[in-house]
């Protein structure tokens, strides 16, 4: 692999979009919607930014997301992908060159946009903006937002495109191979860590969603059954008859959760009443065999009945937004974010806004997908401003939609429901005065009305985010369409939560799987052969057992697992973000285009201030409700002295916070640690790249002229539709190689 | 008038049909369920025997098996 065909001379003109506006002057009609675009979308930031104290309609913050978005996508998405990137539609894709019909598959864009859509986004970006929510409406708006346009979508555009010049090659190995051996293996333990931790976490949001809700516990279970029916359906029965099964799926899943509500009220309502401790037990074991069962049993249909209900509900809840035109109950700016002692998590606006919102801004996970089975399936190089930032615009969509949802309820439940119990007491009675005395009003009798409307036999402290990102859509849901159906439509978004969380969580652990045997197998060999039982059965052991430790630890810290995690789960996604960016700079760098450097450089920069930050406040603070250690010190003082302090109420609760909050600390630190060795690494190879005369090699694949003629964008464009008539004309009929018809 | 109905209707006919096209045609290639076809489509300009959709299906899922599929948070 020596030297790159990549110089920035290279590209300029010739790889400059195809279409009309290219070079010449952009139509007046053009012209005309884009500063309307713009227009729009200053008045809605206008109207956010000035608001205080009157109503204001939570569209607005729709609005200014969508018109942002648009604008990005037109010009900064585009400006990456020709000038900076160098997309060149000539050059073939991995999925032209090496199509094989299983991983390498030339894919239509508009599937692979869903496909790759239906893959980043999860519970993450639903959580975050619930919880930022404590702040208020604006800080977590403004974030999500920017973060999108100038980090998150660059971060997994940028990935895509050069795992794509790549043959498909995942992070981890990008980063051994262009940055260094020893950045590589911290890259590659980073990933594999923060997976860990991020498992942990949504199990726990689910946890903590169906902990003493019988109602919701019976849903959710007989997902699984549902689940093997169809996956037996589609085996045995009606092989390949995807629609099918999963219009059983989604039909049975609906009875599932109107069943639940009679079933709480029968005998079973109290079997199905679990504490904590039992869910964790019973996620493990089903985390351990849905990581061993074949995937066609399990995992597959979930995937297909998870993937139709996210899309669903999305779209239901921004219908349901047009509709119901919801008002803003959060104030715009509240005094935690200024003080950085709200009850939701510690720590000020700076950094812990930026940490709490990952997922819907910036999201280091979804590099690990953007350089995964995506990067394989492009058609046109082009195509990846479309699936990557696209997609990504889309995630953030969906993340301004809950963070709306969280800012819609009542506040006074919103911190009754988020608080944790150590603080609010976990009564009607106490969690009203304990809210009462953080400036917002409520009452018992409104607080046991709340959870008497969607008929779960609490609210108080359901921290996690999903009952109260449920409530929310419950309560646009029943505002928007009628009929009184609160209690079915909390359980319902509880349910679709639930839902594709546990898919997260079993896939994941597959994957987790899949890469301990692999890197285990380069020094034992038979523990890398996948078809090995023994190995797969010992890495879904260790796989399932750390997570589930983690997950144990939140369950019972008597200071709140998500207060305590949440933070370390923020941290370590943009940590994994951070060696993302890293390894695009280099790239760029190494492709001589330094002076497009900033591009990732600006948001690595960013991210590593605001990760750093965060966790040298969560290692170094003094402050014990913010730094790990500090925690232990003041919990591990009080034991010696022979003193309990709250909310532990026992000689080994108190432990068990030391305990805990030594792990946390050095977690926090290990991952941090992580991410300075891959950019010192990085770091050396720049100096090198910079002095060097001649371009350092890189990995990247030749290029190989393409055959293929088809769109880049969703919608053609007249010169792109002309191009495919005339790529058919010459091709003609018959010659049945690939997708001339311009999808397949 | 009338002519103008029925044209406008027709439109609106000719539109609803196309969506509906749109979405199955989108529906099936998401969940893959249209690869069978391509596959029929593809053995029939080679002139290949087809194995059963049973085993077409079969080996589809045990190339999934293979490979990870990642979902994000």
């Amino acid at each position: 692999m020596s030297g790159t065909m990549t110089t920035t001379d290279d590209f300029g003109s010739e790889s400059s979009p195809p279409d009309s506006t290219a070079g010449g002057r952009p139509s007046i009609a053009s012209v005309l919607i884009w500063t309307a675009v713009a227009a729009v979308g200053a008045i809605a930031w206008t109207v956010l930014a000035l608001a205080r104290g009157e109503t204001v309609s939570a569209l607005w913050i729709l609005f200014a997301a969508l018109c942002s978005y648009a604008i990005a996508y037109r010009f900064y998405a585009r400006f990456i992908t020709y000038k900076v990137l160098g997309a060149d539609d000539r050059r073939a894709t991995p999925a032209e060159r090496l199509q094989n019909g299983v991983d390498f598959d030339v894919t239509d864009r508009r599937v692979l946009f869903g496909h790759h859509f239906a893959a980043i986004a999860g519970a993450g970006p639903l959580v975050g903006p619930v919880l930022a929510a404590q702040m208020g409406y604006l800080p977590g708006t403004i974030w999500i937002v920017v973060g999108v346009i100038f980090a998150g979508a660059v971060q997994d555009l940028t990935v895509l495109f050069f795992s794509m010049r790549r043959n498909g090659k995942s992070l981890g190995q990008m980063v051994r191979e262009e940055i260094g051996i020893v950045g590589g293996i911290a890259a590659l333990i980073a990933v594999f860590a923060i997976m860990i931790i991020i498992l942990a976490v949504l199990a726990l949001i689910v946890v903590n969603a169906l902990a003493e809700s019988p109602w919701g516990v019976f849903s959710i279970a007989l997902t699984i059954p549902i689940a093997l029916f169809m996956g037996v359906y589609l085996r045995r029965i009606r092989p390949g008859r995807v629609l099918e099964a999963t219009g059983i799926g989604v039909g049975l899943l609906l009875l599932a959760i109107v069943g639940g509500g009679w079933v709480q009220d029968t005998g079973l309502g109290d079997a199905l009443t679990l504490s904590k401790e039992w869910l964790v037990l019973a996620l493990v074991i089903y985390g351990f065999v849905a990581s061993i069962l074949p995937v066609w049993l399990l995992l597959t249909p979930r995937d297909y009945l998870s993937t139709f209900m996210k899309v669903g509900v999305i779209v239901l809840l921004a219908i349901g937004l047009l509709i119901a035109r919801p008002v803003l109950q959060a104030d715009a700016i509240t005094s935690f974010a200024r003080e950085g002692n709200g009850p939701v998590f510690a720590g000020s606006l700076f950094p812990f806004v930026f940490i709490t919102i990952a997922c819907g801004a910036l999201s280091g996970f979804h590099a690990l997908i953007a350089s995964g089975t995506t990067p394989k399936m492009v058609a046109k190089e082009s195509q990846v401003r479309f699936i990557g930032y696209g997609g990504m615009l889309m995630e953030s969509f969906v993340a301004i939609s809950a963070l709306i949802a969280a800012c819609v309820i009542d506040q006074g439940l919103y911190f009754a429901m988020n608080s944790p119990a150590g603080l609010t007491g976990g009564t009607v009675e106490s969690a009203a005065t304990f809210v009462n005395g953080l400036g917002f009003g409520t009452t018992a009798q409104d607080l046991a009305a709340a959870s008497a409307a969607v008929q779960e036999p609490s609210l108080i402290s359901r921290t996690g985010g999903a009952p109260t990102l449920a409530i929310g859509i419950s309560q646009i849901f029943s505002d928007a369409f009628g009929g009184g159906l609160q209690a079915f439509w909390y359980h319902f978004a509880i349910m679709f939560e639930a839902l594709f969380i546990l898919t997260a969580v079993d896939a994941g652990t597959r994957v987790g799987r899949f890469m301990l045997q692999d890197s285990i197998g380069n020094v034992w060999k038979r523990f890398g052969d996948l078809s090995w039982r023994p190995g797969n059965i010992i890495a879904s052991a260790v796989v399932v057992g750390l997570w589930g430790s983690v997950l144990y630890i939140g369950v019972t810290d008597p200071l709140g697992g998500v207060n305590q995690l949440f933070p370390l789960f923020g941290i370590a996604n943009q940590l994994l973000a951070a060696i993302a960016l890293t390894l695009g700079t280099v790239l760029l760098i190494k492709h001589g285009k330094l002076r497009y450097a900033w591009v990732t450089a600006v948001p690595l920069v960013w991210d590593l201030v605001v990760t750093m930050t965060a966790s040298y406040q969560k290692v170094f603070s003094d402050n014990p409700a913010l730094g790990y250690f500090a925690q232990r010190q003041r919990y591990a003082d009080a034991l010696e002295a022979g003193t309990l302090l709250p909310p532990a109420q026992d000689a080994d609760q108190m432990q068990q916070i030391v305990t805990n909050s030594t792990i946390n600390g050095v977690l926090q630190s290990f991952f941090a640690v992580l991410v300075l060795v891959v950019v010192a690494n990085a770091a050396i190879v720049i100096v090198r790249a910079l002095r060097s005369r001649e371009p350092l090699p890189t990995t990247e694949e030749p290029p190989t002229p393409s055959r293929l003629v088809e769109p880049s964008g969703l919608i053609p464009t007249a010169e792109e539709k002309r191009a495919i008539a005339e790529h058919e004309r010459l091709v003609g009929a018959g010659a049945g190689s690939g997708p001339a018809d311009g999808h397949r | 008038m009338t002519t103008g109905a029925v044209g406008s209707a027709g439109a609106v006919r000719t539109a609803t049909v196309r969506a509906w096209r749109g979405l199955r045609w989108y529906v099936r290639e998401f969940t893959g369920e249209a690869r069978w076809d391509d596959y029929l489509q593809h053995c029939a300009q080679h002139g290949h025997a087809p194995m059963s959709r049973r085993e077409f299906e079969r080996r589809r899922a045990d190339a999934v098996e293979r490979t990870p599929v990642s979902r994000c948070c």
